[in-house]
């Protein structure tokens, strides 16, 4: 198997992620269809719309945990539905369900996920998102705030040039939204990618809008 | 992928342990079961030698079978089964290194018993032995065929009794070679071929049970 290592800092430069025309069902309801974006090193994607416009199940099929009904999508211009070697690794979804284990601590939780998708530096991502007084509690008594927090700090902790975030800030205070963004940034600047959905703005600079359900 | 693999076994197992319930539910089950049946069907010795085996390994089935509905839904709930799935390790193996953290906390512990439970239930020395390796090589496919169950239930509220009525039909050979080689042990005959075919099926059950339970997952989870 093929593991995509890069350092936090810089991303390879040749890449590219692009969705065509894709479409989803859920349960014989179309939610979306003629859906295409392209990313490139550096570029951001908001997705917007309404509740149950699908922004979670792009957000799903895009990180291969949801069968599209339509379309491609293809990484390095390689298709990801046929053959998803290359594309594995290179990504880290943040979905709705935090994934952390109550009877596990909070570095723990971390340190499992940062092996299992690849080595990274847990300590730094600890320090980042000021968990390091709470490394060693129990998961379990996190509030939503700090349980995102930990989250976050999974995605900080083992680097992948796509993040694919579904509402990220949910939860936080504002002053680690702030946080997030200052991270956001710089995982874009460093050449990275990412495709988020979230209600708030997040007032990146560039990234690109989608709109999901707007002609319906 | 080995690092990863075993990564997900110590996982599990740290987990089992933190929680306690696992092990101790599956094995206080056990032996609770197995205490009740001299109390319902009278001290008889006889009687009781005569239906050791089956009691033994009735109770070893369902016992493994509380546990089993745990197996998945514990991350599918809180998300790390999506997380677990888009990572590096291919399905299969995630399912056979979760499938075998089940096999060390809810099922080696009732092999570790079984031997003075089966001493209280009259059955006599070769027997026991017969009994303990019958154990150790058919109970993995308990947890291998019960992982295709737990993968296709997996998401549905209440979708343990309905793993119980798929996975327990399956179990029925595993049953009958199991018993079967302890009744030849206590017979004076040879355990062998018993013991062989049992061998048999967990090798099977090792080669279908981890790609049909990957399968199951993908279905259950799109």
């Amino acid at each position: 198997m093929c593991l995509i290592h890069i350092s936090s800092e810089q991303y390879a430069a040749a890449m590219s992620f692009s969705v065509h025309n894709l479409a989803c069902q859920r349960a014989d309801q179309l939610i979306f269809e003629n859906v295409s974006f392209s990313l490139t090193p550096g570029g951001a994607l908001w997705v917007r719309g309404r509740n149950g416009a699908g922004k979670s199940s792009l957000l799903r099929i895009c990180a291969r945990l949801l069968k599209p009904l339509g379309g491609s999508i293809t990484w390095q211009g390689e298709d990801i539905l046929d053959d998803p070697e290359n594309y594995v690794g290179a990504y880290q979804y943040l979905g709705h369900q935090d994934a952390l284990k109550n009877a596990m601590t909070v570095e723990e939780n971390i340190k499992f996920w940062a092996d299992y998708h690849g080595k990274a530096d847990v300590a730094t991502a600890l320090a980042e998102f000021d968990l390091i007084p709470l490394r060693d509690v129990p998961a379990g008594i996190l509030s939503q705030g700090q349980r995102k927090r930990a989250n976050l700090a999974r995605l900080a902790a083992s680097p992948a040039p796509l993040w694919i975030l579904d509402e990220p800030l949910s939860a936080l205070d504002r002053h680690y939204i702030g946080k997030f963004r200052k991270r956001l940034s710089q995982h874009l600047a460093a050449g990275g990618m990412a495709i988020y959905a979230t209600h708030q703005d997040l007032e990146l600079d560039d990234s690109k809008i989608l709109e999901l359900g707007a002609d319906t | 992928m080995t690092g990863r693999f075993f990564q997900v076994i110590c996982r599990d197992v740290m987990l089992a342990f933190r929680q306690g319930s696992a092990v101790t539910l599956s094995l206080s089950f056990f032996v609770i079961v197995i205490v009740l049946f001299p109390l319902g069907v009278g001290p008889e010795l006889s009687i009781l030698a005569r239906i050791g085996p089956g009691v033994l390994w009735v109770a070893a089935l369902l016992a493994c079978l509380l546990t089993l509905d745990r197996l998945f839904q514990a991350d599918f709930e809180d998300g790390a089964l999506d997380l677990l799935m888009i990572g590096p390790l291919p399905v299969e193996l995630l399912v056979l290194a979760k499938v075998f953290a089940h096999w060390l906390t809810s099922i080696l512990p009732l092999i570790i018993v079984a031997p003075v439970l089966a001493l209280s239930l009259n059955i006599h020395a070769e027997g026991i032995l017969a009994l303990t390796s019958a154990l150790l090589i058919g109970t993995p496919t308990l947890s291998l065929i019960g992982a295709v169950g737990a993968a296709l239930t997996v998401g549905m509220r209440r979708g343990g009794v309905l793993l119980s009525l798929l996975v327990l039909p399956l179990y029925i050979p595993v049953l009958i070679f199991g018993v079967a080689a302890v009744d030849a042990a206590i017979a004076q005959l040879s355990v062998a071929p018993h013991l062989l075919l049992l061998g048999g099926i967990s090798l099977g059950a090792l080669v279908l049970g981890p790609v049909a339970a990957a399968a199951g997952l993908r279905l259950s989870l799109s």
